[in-house]
């Protein structure tokens, strides 16, 4: 058991904000004493931009990886060369996270194509026999609340077959024979091959209690199956995430999802309100975002799947903020 | 050798207890008694009971100050500060814990936050439920570990360090595993759901958290499968004892991270005192656990960990009830959800009882989704299954009936009346009218009773079977009666439908039931037409056979109700309904029950010849079936039974009456040794009766009698097994026989006695355990010594015969070696034979000469007798000798002997005695 580093954070959250002062401690354990040649701390935070294969092509995908951006970097030498006596040593730190020039903070955020992360990394230079010691970090930023009052703005939508759009051809809504919700992906435009006339008769009806969502609340709202020929397998909702880069050929937007939440499972009864409610999930939202380079929305899809095979989704483009 | 003549002592006794006897005082009302204060003191007991608890039990500061000086030691005792209540009470952290609990839970009870012990609690239904929903159909689980993998999007591309450890540790548990297990019995299924419940302790202990929860959520999405329907409820029941588990284990584990070193965070916390680590991983959970795909494992989930809302904010119970309440509109099974509804009703009662309208909110849902029960999808599946509606209905009321027993738990007699107007309206459908029934207070029910068989005879059967109904009615009016004048025609209409069963099952169910309610409120006219009735329905391809515990139970009721044997005797059909009986562990059992409730309750003694017939058949059924391979407990219990009716058995001043109800009992019962011994007893008791009555002036009848009574003891003693049994009853007989001035049955008694003592065995099995015999061989010969004392010779045979036998007898019996014991019986017989030499002896038995009259003093006699007492003698010193000789041994022994607390003075002959033998 040699020397162990660790960083530990004031916050149990680890979450910050623009302005306010990161600290916490550098714990370095070891049974005996420990000779290095400095501690440094690094504050790093940066956006990775990553082009999908499907956009752009394999090989411009390769060579056009964006380069990161980088929101804010410091370090400061925390110890300089010595010895650490035996046991554990803590030594405090501190961080103002103030940003230099016209650039914001943005809140963290894990996705797949576009990743805004923030971490701490904590240095520990030893002579050449000894391996340099290293641990990273990784601590969470919100925005500053957002200025304006939030306004709730309600939807209220009907599903029946005539309101499908892409029976025949994509388009948002589609009815179609297929296996699982999951692969149905708003930026796919899936072609359903059943005519109208087959599908079975149905009338859904609901509201979203609001399309402006606080990030930290959750979507709610509600659905009512009024009838329905087909008995009812399922009812999901689908959060997906659409995130646009920036590069020099244009553009690339891609939707994927980020989680499948069933709120009915089998027959619901006719008549009766089920509700909508989803949580979202935290590192993998953020507040819609939109920069010059890229951008970050968020979408719903409310899909139901009726006996034995038929799929419907309903989508709805999200606004995320945080008040 | 020399010899020592040997001369008694002369002996005065009159003179000697007149000098002995204390004085009698008489005592003033006031003045002071030794036994006085105990008997005030226990009036005292309840309130000395509190003070004492109070002082932790320092009982020794109470008996040296208080002034009523005596503090009576059982009392003490009694009032639960004895050593071991004290220790378990200390040193058990849960007994402790325990004991905070119930005196909060007391504190509690006016706050109305915590559910009082009246409320039936679910662990009481959980055996029932798994007793009664079973199937023999093949079962499957089907485990799908790695379903939770593709849950935080698809890409692990550029991904933070953490996230992708944890994403890895998600696919770490067996891999994207699918494991199906088919074809299990409901055994192995419950053995398997009990693997999973020890492997989510294990994972938990292990700080394997997220696997604990993969566990946690898997077993819970097999409550959204209703494959094997039948089985539905018990499975609900095995899977939600995971959940509390699961829930337990987060509670306190986020609990245990507010306490630091320094406090402990008291049960009514408010979400302030918890400190931020243990409200991020509280949130952490929440956060968690809303992202699971599935409807039902997340509801289930969620709800398992209620009671952790606690620690974020006050209100996050109350706000998270209606909620999941909502959520459960989205389970489209009306099954799956009903169940669903109990787990939150039984979570919401566990955690936040006070919050009424969660309960209301779920009855009033499951009423609006109750038409669902009959819809295409649920019947397209029962056809699938091939179960038929009777038999998916009764699926429903365990969660239906824990629903509603929530609601009407101390709920307002106009909330019950809503209920049930509500339920009516709902085409009065049998299903919730039984759940009605079987949840709201029986007194509710009572009241309303003919109201209910209305309902019951209009509602429409729709696949749920009326005789349940009837059933649950019966089980309330056993509980609570109702208005005095319904009492008649509510038997009637009820027992009109009961009547027309055709299934012995549903018959018998149902009808045992009524039977407690016939019991309490008619006479045994009725109760026998209800008996009548029963045989008449189960005797039929013999279909009693699978009714046992029923028709036991129905036995039982009658009992409870008729303490007076001859009037439940007289009930014409309680015999042969006895007869239905026909397994013989199940006959011996009703046996049982029934000579149970006879010595329990039967206060005279009888001499009715239907109860003694009656009785008697029943001893003798509960005797026949003793065998070869019966426990010694068992026989104990059977013997101690019959000897109860033995003993309530009398015929008065018809004493030959008596003896012959004796000469059968031991015909009967001739295979319990405790009944025979009884029954010797017993008729010695009534030679001494018989003696009485003739205040010992027997007739030429009642001597004949009595020497009937003798005979038959003499007989019946030889067929005992237990030696000592054998010798006490010789002795004892013996003395009834000399008072009863049968002189030559005596002797033959003694004799007897006398003979068998050579057989007694060195070691003998007390309770299970080899003792030595030797103590009770020598308690027994003092006894003996005493009895001959009195007993005149026989004119044929020589002086002292008896003494001179015993003594031969004693001499032959091999003795343990270098024990005292012979010798001590020979100290014995020197008493005896003194006492003997007097004059007059110290007691007589009336109307029998001793030899005191007899030899008058006779100086032959008293010669015989001295020679007697230096053959003793001479064989004591001889031992003395013996001891002499081994004199390290001696000392050994005195050393050994002083050493005990009350023969200190020993130590001191112990020092001299190596000076002596030096000398």
């Amino acid at each position: 058991m040699g020397t162990a580093l660790d960083i530990k954070i004031k916050r149990a959250n680890k979450v910050y904000h623009a302005g306010e002062v990161l600290s916490g401690v550098v714990v370095i354990s070891s049974k005996d004493s420990v000779q290095h040649q400095g501690v440094s701390l690094t504050m790093e935070g940066t956006v990775n931009l990553q082009l999908s294969a499907k956009s752009v092509g394999v090989f411009e995908a390769f060579y056009n990886s964006v380069k990161p951006i980088q929101i804010i970097n410091s370090t400061i030498e925390m110890v300089k060369p010595g010895k650490f006596p035996s046991g554990k040593t803590e030594i405090p730190f501190e961080f103002p996270l103030h940003l230099k020039g016209n650039k914001v903070l943005y809140e963290t955020y894990h996705g797949v194509f576009v990743n805004i992360q923030y971490t701490l990394r904590c240095d520990m230079k030893r002579s050449l026999l000894a391996k340099d010691l290293t641990k990273t970090c990784e601590f969470i930023v919100h925005s500053a609340p957002q200025k304006g009052k939030f306004t709730p703005s309600p939807v209220d939508f009907t599903i029946t077959p005539e309101t499908l759009q892409n029976v025949k051809e994509g388009s948002q809504k589609s009815g179609h024979p297929c296996s699982r919700p999951s692969s149905v992906l708003p930026g796919q435009r899936q072609v359903c091959r059943v005519k109208r006339a087959l599908l079975p008769k149905f009338l859904l009806r609901g509201h979203l209690n609001s399309t402006n969502c606080v990030i930290t609340q959750p979507l709610t709202g509600e659905l009512v199956v009024e009838s329905s020929e087909a008995a009812i397998r399922s009812v999901e909702l689908q959060l997906v995430r659409v995130e646009t880069c920036g590069c020099a050929e244009g553009y690339a937007r891609d939707a994927t999802e980020i989680q499948n939440i069933q709120i009915a499972d089998g027959d619901v009864c006719r008549g009766l309100s089920v509700p909508i409610y989803m949580v979202f999930p935290r590192l993998f939202t953020c507040p819609t975002l939109e920069t010059t380079n890229f951008k970050v929305e968020f979408e719903v899809n409310i899909v139901v799947l009726l006996h034995p095979d038929h799929l419907i989704t309903e989508n709805f483009p999200l606004k995320l903020c945080r008040i | 050798m020399a010899v020592f003549p040997w001369h008694s002592r002369n002996r005065n006794y009159k003179a000697e207890f007149a000098s002995c006897r204390l004085e009698a005082v008489p005592l003033e009302f006031g003045d002071y008694h030794p036994l006085k204060p105990i008997t005030k003191f226990s009036s005292q007991v309840t309130e000395s009971k509190t003070k004492k608890v109070n002082r932790k039990g320092s009982t020794s500061s109470t008996s040296s100050s208080s002034s009523s000086s005596v503090v009576d030691p059982l009392s003490s005792v009694l009032d639960g500060t004895d050593p071991l209540s004290m220790f378990a009470a200390t040193a058990d952290p849960a007994a402790l814990a325990a004991a905070m609990d119930s005196s909060r839970r007391k504190r509690d009870r006016d706050d109305n936050s915590v559910v009082g012990s009246d409320f039936e609690p679910w662990t009481n239904k959980r055996g029932e439920i798994l007793a009664r929903y079973t199937t023999t159909e093949k079962l499957s689980i089907n485990l799908f570990m790695g379903s939770e993998k593709g849950k935080a999007g698809t890409a692990t591309l550029a991904m933070s360090e953490k996230v992708r450890t944890r994403l890895e540790e998600l696919d770490d548990f067996e891999e994207g595993s699918q494991k199906e297990l088919l074809n299990l019995t409901q055994q192995d299924y419950v053995n398997r759901i009990e693997e999973l419940n020890q492997s989510l302790k294990d994972a938990w202990a292990s700080d394997q958290k997220v696997k604990a929860l993969k566990i946690v959520i898997q077993c819970s999405k097999l409550l959204s499968d209703t494959s094997v329907i039948q089985f539905y409820p018990s499975k609900f029941v095995l899977i939600t004892d995971i959940l509390d588990t699961f829930g337990k284990l987060v509670y306190e584990r986020i609990f245990s991270m507010c306490v630091d070193s320094r406090s402990v965070l008291p049960d009514h916390f408010s979400p302030e005192n918890a400190n931020d680590t243990a409200k991020e991983t509280c949130l952490n959970w929440f956060f968690k656990i809303a992202s699971i795909r599935e409807l039902i494992p997340r509801f289930y989930v969620e709800a398992s960990i209620l009671k952790c809302n606690k620690f974020l904010s006050k209100t996050g119970i109350s706000e998270c009830l209606p909620r999941l309440t909502c959520m459960i509109r989205g389970i489209g099974d009306p099954l799956v959800s009903v169940y669903a509804r109990a787990y939150l009703c039984r979570v919401g009662m566990e955690v936040a009882p006070h919050l009424k309208e969660t309960l209301n909110k779920n009855f009033f849902d499951f009423l609006l989704t109750f038409k669902q029960i009959h819809g295409d999808t649920v019947q397209n599946q029962l056809v699938v299954q091939g179960v038929e509606l009777p038999s998916y209905l009764p699926l429903y009321p365990p969660a239906m009936d824990w629903i509603f027993q929530c609601i009407s738990y101390h709920a307002p007699e106009a909330l019950l009346t809503e209920m049930m107007e509500r339920c009516k309206k709902l085409g009065n459908n049998a299903l919730l009218l039984n759940s009605v029934m079987s949840a709201f207070r029986a007194e509710f029910i009572a009241t309303r009773s003919m109201d209910f068989i209305g309902m019951i005879k209009e509602c429409d059967e729709s696949g749920f079977p009326k005789h349940l109904l009837f059933r649950s009615l019966g089980l309330n009016l056993a509980l609570a009666d109702p208005p005095e004048s319904d009492r008649l025609q509510i038997l009637n209409e009820a027992w009109k439908v009961i009547t027309k069963l055709k299934n012995p099952q549903d018959y018998i169910n149902c009808a045992e039931v009524w039977v407690e309610y016939t019991c309490k409120h008619f006479t045994k006219r009725e109760v026998n037409t209800v008996l009548a009735d029963v045989i008449k329905h189960m005797t039929p391809d013999r279909a009693f056979e699978d009714s046992y515990p029923q028709l036991q139970l129905i036995i039982k009721k009658v009992i409870a109700h008729f303490h007076d044997f001859s009037v439940l005797f007289s009930v014409e059909k309680f015999l042969p309904f006895l007869d239905m009986f026909q397994k013989e562990s199940v006959r011996v059992e009703v046996c049982k029950c029934i000579m149970d409730a006879f010595i329990k309750h039967q206060q005279e003694p009888t001499k009715d010849p239907v109860i003694l017939n009656a009785l008697l058949h029943v001893c003798k059924t509960m005797h026949d079936s003793v065998n070869a391979l019966t426990l010694e407990d068992e026989k104990r219990m059977l013997s101690y039974l019959i000897n109860g009716f033995i003993k309530m058995v009398s015929f008065g001043r018809d004493f030959e009456q008596q003896l012959s109800f004796y000469v059968e009992s031991r015909s009967m019962f001739c295979n319990l040794e405790p009944v025979l011994v009884q029954l010797i007893h017993s008729v010695n008791r009534l030679a001494m009766e018989t003696r009485k009555v003739m205040k010992g002036n027997h007739s030429r009848k009642t001597a004949a009698f009595v020497r009937a009574c003798v005979a038959y003891c003499f007989i019946t003693i030889p067929s005992l097994a237990g030696i000592f049994t054998r010798l006490n009853l010789y002795l004892h007989s013996g003395q009834v026989a000399l008072a009863n001035q049968c002189l030559s049955q005596a002797d033959a008694f003694f004799k007897a006695a006398i003979s068998l003592v050579p057989e007694v065995p060195k070691m003998i099995n007390i309770d299970g355990k080899m003792r030595p015999s030797e103590s009770f061989l020598l308690e027994f010969l003092c006894n003996f010594f005493s009895t001959l004392l009195i007993v005149p010779d026989h004119p044929e045979h020589g002086v002292l015969f008896l003494v001179r036998e015993l003594l031969n007898v004693i001499q032959d019996y091999t003795w343990e070696d270098n024990s005292d014991e012979k010798i001590r019986i020979y100290t014995c017989v020197l008493h005896l034979l003194s006492a003997m030499s007097q004059e007059t002896y110290l007691y007589h038995i009336d109307k029998v000469d001793s030899n005191d009259s007899l030899y008058g003093g006779d100086s032959k006699f008293l010669a015989e007798n001295n020679k007697l007492c230096e053959t003793v003698m001479a064989q004591i010193l001889e031992h003395l000798k013996t001891l002499a000789k081994d004199e390290v041994k001696t000392l050994e022994y005195i050393k050994k002997q002083s050493k005990q607390p009350d023969m200190t003075h020993l130590t001191e002959l112990a020092l001299r005695l190596p000076l002596q033998t030096r000398t």
